[in-house]
């Protein structure tokens, strides 16, 4: 009997975060489409997602490159195929990797930090404070972090596509003995526009869930210091399973036959 | 003769938390240009009172008007016209840590009232002045600020926008006997000057009675006991008598585990 009450529970309690972060998102939504916009707080908020975020970003990029070459080279010397590592590279790198990778490192950074911070302002009712000051928190705090976000991540992917396909071709080049122009040649021979698109439309959708989560989970939480850290824990969490779910479904959607 | 319209009334007000009722049917009204101050244990509804009132929180029943005027349940631009009436001082100040002490002060007036920066930035350094605290303040970070410091910019703040209304949310916890008179003295002051209603909640009985005109008691979510200043100690009803006297002993039961 009290499995079926904890089963219940947590089914309940599963449909009430999807409406309540229904609700969220669509308040979010309401007020983006609404003036004022906070011009200057979207630039900062652009500047601390996707500038500050380049460098662990740009790191992961270049070694998953350098790895995915040696790896490949590894396992296309078993049929003769070393010379698709290449393609194999920067298919990944953009279509996969990239989007990816970047998605789950911004969400480590950027959604406990924005979490962090709103749920810092809601336990000490800074969040009140914001409304009785005749200012939306939607519009103030939520806004900003979800339009940096949406525009920020793509800029994010293509500076890992380019660093990643990058890391792969000094290892082919200077490791594994590859000719640079054949090299760059099977690159670009093999890529397509729409290979570089669906990463980039990946990385929006991926921007939008990072910030999104953050704020959700910053907006109510509750209870002091533990609950602004489980507020952090939980944005990442949430951020990472809706990252890895959503890159399924975009990629059916843009390449299942 | 017509009766003025109160400029805060509340009528059989509940709030719930789950099983837990809060507020169960409270009752108040607040004339125009008077000083109530609202007491009570800890726990017992105070600060959920002042958030159901600037719509942080809403009452499962009962009515909430404001010179008048229905506000229970008004959302988006009616609530933030609503707004622009009330000031707040919030217990911990609740300064926003990004913005320097003059933004915070003139946080209402740039992003509520679109006032341009320069201008906004004299009138917080005028706020600032009025509550005792010098230009150099104005570009510090919150986080370099006293406590005493931190209410201040609170209260000066609150006052920013010339409200009608003004909330105090424990004005002098967490401050020695000193800076609590003097934060009571500058909320007299301000009050005075503006010549606002406020609405203040306290545990502190010292400060109710430097800035109350009017006490109400407030336990089991009602109010049990409303009346001047002046005769609380005569009040002749037991919740009164025991929480001003500081008393374990009485109707009042604390929630207290020996261990």
């Amino acid at each position: 009997m009290k499995l079926l009450v904890l089963i219940g529970r947590t089914v309940l309690h599963g449909f009430e975060t999807v409406g309540s972060l229904s609700v969220f998102s669509g308040q979010a939504l309401a007020h983006g489409v609404r003036p004022p916009i906070y011009l200057r707080l979207i630039g900062m908020q652009m500047l601390e997602i996707g500038f500050y975020s380049l460098p662990v970003v740009g790191l992961t990029a270049i070694f998953t490159g350098m790895v995915l070459a040696l790896q490949t080279f590894n396992a296309a010397a078993r049929f003769n195929a070393e010379s698709t590592i290449a393609t194999v590279v920067v298919l990944s790198m953009t279509r996969e990797l990239g989007p990816v990778l970047a998605g789950l490192m911004t969400a480590g950074r950027v959604g406990a930090a924005i979490a962090a911070e709103i749920g810092t302002m809601r336990v000490t009712e800074q969040i009140d404070a914001l409304t009785t000051l005749s200012t939306s928190p939607f519009k103030y705090l939520v806004m900003p972090r979800v339009i940096a976000g949406v525009t920020m991540l793509p800029f994010l992917v293509l500076v890992a596509d380019i660093i990643g396909v990058m890391g792969g071709y000094l290892v082919s080049i200077h490791k594994l003995g590859f000719n640079p122009a054949a090299y760059l040649k099977n690159t670009f021979d093999y890529l397509e526009t729409m290979d570089v698109v669906s990463g980039l439309v990946k990385a929006a959708v991926f921007g939008f869930l990072i910030t999104l989560m953050g704020c959700y989970q910053g907006y109510h939480s509750r209870g002091g210091a533990q609950g602004v850290g489980a507020a952090a824990t939980n944005a990442v969490v949430s951020a990472s399973i809706l990252i890895l779910a959503a890159n399924y479904l975009i990629t059916e959607f843009f390449f299942a036959r | 003769m017509t009766r003025a319209t109160p400029k805060i009334e509340l009528a059989d007000l509940h709030v719930a938390f789950g099983a837990n009722r809060v507020l169960q049917g409270l009752d108040l009204t607040i004339a125009a240009g008077e000083s109530v101050v609202i007491i009570g244990g800890s726990g017992s509804g105070k600060s959920v009172l002042l958030k159901c009132i600037l719509g942080l929180l809403e009452p499962s029943r009962g009515r909430i008007r404001i010179d008048g005027e229905d506000v229970t349940r008004l959302s988006g631009a009616e609530r933030q016209t609503v707004m622009r009436k009330f000031g707040m001082l919030f217990q911990g100040a609740a300064l926003f840590d990004s913005l320097p002490v003059w933004e915070n002060v003139a946080f209402g007036l740039i992003q509520g009232d679109k006032m341009a920066r320069p201008n906004a930035r004299r009138i917080a350094l005028e706020k600032l002045a009025q509550v005792g605290l010098g230009a150099d303040v104005a570009e510090l970070g919150p986080a370099e600020l006293s406590g005493g410091m931190k209410k201040r910019v609170g209260l000066a703040r609150a006052i920013a926008r010339q409200p009608e209304i003004i909330f105090f949310d424990e004005p002098t916890t967490g401050l020695d006997p000193i800076m609590g008179d003097v934060i009571d003295r500058l909320i007299v002051k301000c009050r005075t000057e503006l010549g606002a209603t406020t609405l203040s909640i306290t545990h502190d009985m010292a400060s109710a009675r430097r800035i109350a005109d009017r006490i109400a008691m407030l336990y089991q979510g009602r109010i049990v006991w409303d009346g001047p200043v002046a005769t609380i100690d005569r009040s002749g009803n037991p919740y009164v008598d025991q929480f001003i006297n500081g008393r374990a002993e009485g109707p009042i039961q604390m929630a207290v585990s020996a261990a």
